[in-house]
């Protein structure tokens, strides 16, 4: 996984609460077995809509999105994430991330950084009016900056420490295996196998 | 101070801690299905890593089989080529398979419990979010995404920021004809499907000691649709008496042992949980959802609420879209709303206990002209239990379709999908745009409402049918 340590770039504002995994990414996409190439997949059903702000010209390479509260509720497929990163998008910004899609975030290297929806109405306001509006995300200090805006955003310590160094989870477990090991003698013995 | 369910279930499994941190968990049972695995198995590959514990994981298909001809390959070559890896990577791997055509295939979620392999206080993981299901038996489970699926066959563990409590005390008695759908239905209703973010819910109280295993199951499945990473219930009798005898409960002294440690597992009475909700049994109805998340329900009995109706202005604007994918105008009254299909199966309400409700209430009815209904079996197993007591019949002389055991219509990733603008009844957790089909418009519903509602062909409770 790359580090992540600053990223400027143009924004997508995305009006709309409660945006589920469904509509970030339709079922009909799962079926792919492979972990690129769902550019297309990415809200779907609403790119049929000419009206839909991701079909505007002027978002043209916008690398943030900014989007309302509960953002990725619902199913905990790992697909949303990489049809976000597959399309260009390297920060989604919100008030509010479900659980799973955060986590999942994380994983793979996609910025979730959660301000109040005050900075979100003003970036909303912000990027609706003038689509080449520039916004920085600075994971080391841990600020969005807009022109005059700087706002803090929360994420956690370890998965920043994590984004920051570019590390892999499971690289990172394994050097524990012996403690795994210890674990794996003590578990109980009514404890079920599957074969 | 006392210890939570949670606490105690999660502290059982440290493997390390320390500060700044996640802790290290150990999985004691890894569920996988075709949709979430196929990336993960490519990143064990990549990096020459084997499956830790293929004794602790177990394969079914469920997502994207279909569930009428599966003597025949699968139509669709994407969903064919998806069960194929997963057909693959199991044999590689080691890893146990349940595959279409095998007596014990089925939706994951079911297939476990049914097997005796959920037991209170095991920690499990799947790549699906409807893991919440297993917590019925106090067990703590939850939806993972596809790279910690690859992190758990790698190391069987998981790092993970400990969960916040939240009781849901459901006190007084589910008055007759409310079922665990309804009391899920309203308590999401209640709390917002971001209300559970971050925390693991704990069913408590009278109405909840009440209910089966298949019951408590179709609650803390739906823990999801509230935001909540995991659902979870005390075991008691109830969950004992389920699983003795399965065939992969423990047995004779092993059994004795199990039981002893599983009757600690409760909330001490001086544990403190981060938050409460206090439900009261007696006032809840039958319970449906009328817009595009899980948490816009009313009651069977009042009307399409209008977005005035809201105070805070996003939820004002989530109803006025919903409304307009819907199709519905404010101030319908639910039981007016026509529907073209019902839908009866899913991790939710596909169970043996669901599909007896519901034909119950079908038996000696017709299903109304122009109405499709589905029946879909949540196991093979179900769907056996099912014939061997008739079932089966009720359904098709009613004019219902009998089908095979998968997910079904409760996903379009497969088949069985609703077409654009088609109005569904469906037991399944998710009434998401599209989720259904593209275009598709979905009401959440009990097994009882969903015969009803094939009836009489518009959103119906048993009671209508008399």
């Amino acid at each position: 996984m790359d580090s992540f340590t600053v990223h400027t770039g143009t924004a997508v504002p995305l009006r709309a609460s409660n945006i589920d995994t469904d509509q970030i990414i339709p079922a009909k996409y799962l079926k792919r077995i492979t972990r690129h190439g769902y550019e297309d997949a990415l809200f779907a059903a609403w790119r049929s809509d000419p009206d839909f702000v991701l079909n505007d010209p002027a978002r043209a390479g916008a690398t943030i999105l900014v989007a309302g509260p509960d953002f990725g509720t619902g199913s905990s497929r790992e697909h949303a994430v990489w049809a976000l990163q597959d399309y260009g998008f390297s920060v989604v910004i919100s008030a509010r991330f479900a659980d799973i899609f955060r986590g999942n975030s994380g994983k793979g290297g996609l910025l979730t950084a959660v301000v109040d929806q005050s900075v979100i109405d003003e970036l909303w306001a912000a990027t609706e009016a003038d689509p080449t509006t520039e916004i920085t995300v600075d994971l080391e200090a841990r600020s969005v900056t807009m022109g005059e805006l700087v706002a803090p955003f929360e994420i956690d310590d370890y998965v920043r420490w994590r984004l920051l160094e570019g590390l892999d989870d499971v690289g990172i477990t394994l050097q524990s295996a012996d403690l795994v090991a210890d674990f794996e003698r003590a578990r109980p013995a009514f404890s079920p196998r599957t074969a | 101070m006392g210890q939570t369910l949670a606490e105690k279930v999660w502290d059982a499994h440290v493997v390390r801690s320390a500060p700044g941190e996640p802790d290290l968990l150990y999985i004691d049972l890894h569920l996988i299905h075709e949709v979430t695995s196929p990336q993960a198995f490519d990143g064990l590959r990549a990096a020459g890593r084997p499956v830790r514990r293929p004794d602790l994981t177990l394969a079914t298909e469920d997502h994207n089989v279909p569930t009428i001809d599966i003597d025949k390959p699968i139509a669709d070559p994407v969903s064919r080529a998806q069960v194929e890896a997963l057909r693959a990577n199991a044999a590689e791997f080691g890893v146990p398979i349940y595959s279409l055509g095998s007596s014990e295939q089925g939706i994951v979620h079911v297939v476990g419990p049914q097997l005796g392999l959920t037991q209170p206080g095991m920690t499990i993981v799947c790549g699906d979010s409807h893991t919440s299901t297993h917590g019925a038996f106090g067990a703590l489970a939850f939806g993972i995404g596809t790279s910690e699926v690859e992190h758990v066959l790698a190391t069987q563990t998981l790092p993970l920021k400990p969960f916040k409590t939240m009781a849901i005390t459901v006190e007084g008695a589910l008055p007759e004809g409310v079922t665990a759908k309804d009391l899920i239905l309203a308590v999401i209703a209640r709390i917002g499907t971001g209300g559970g973010q971050g925390y693991v819910l704990e069913y408590r109280g009278e109405a909840i000691r009440a209910l089966s295993m298949e019951a408590r199951m179709t609650i803390c499945n739906m823990s999801i649709e509230a935001g909540a990473r995991a659902g979870m219930i005390a075991p008691d009798e109830t969950t004992f008496a389920y699983i003795e005898g399965r065939e992969r409960a423990p047995e004779g002294a092993l059994w004795a042992e199990a039981v002893s440690y599983w009757r600690s597992l409760t909330t001490d009475d001086d544990a403190q949980f981060d938050a409460e909700v206090i439900i009261d049994a007696t006032e809840l109805t039958p319970f449906v959802t009328w817009g595009t998340n899980p948490g816009q329900g009313v009651p069977l009995s009042a009307t399409v609420p209008a977005p005035e109706d809201f105070a805070d202005p996003s939820d004002q604007a989530a109803a006025r879209k919903a409304l307009e994918y819907m199709g519905l105008e404010a101030g319908t009254p639910m039981r007016d709303v026509a529907v073209d299909t019902v839908f009866l199966g899913s991790c939710t309400n596909g169970r043996i206990e669901d599909l007896r409700a519901a034909a119950d209430i079908l038996r000696g009815h017709r299903v109304a002209d122009g109405v499709r209904m589905l029946v879909v079996p949540g196991s093979v197993r179900v769907r056996l239990a099912a014939m061997a007591e008739g079932l089966d019949r009720v359904f098709v002389d009613a004019g219902a379709e009998w089908r095979e055991a998968g997910c079904s219509m409760c996903l379009g990733m497969n088949p069985d999908t609703l077409a654009p603008r088609e109005r569904s009844a469906s037991t399944s957790n998710r009434n998401f745009e599209g989720r259904q089909g593209p275009g598709g418009r979905t009401h959440l519903v009990s097994p009882q409402v969903a015969a009803a509602t094939a009836v009489r062909g518009t959103l119906s409770s048993p009671a209508d049918l008399v």
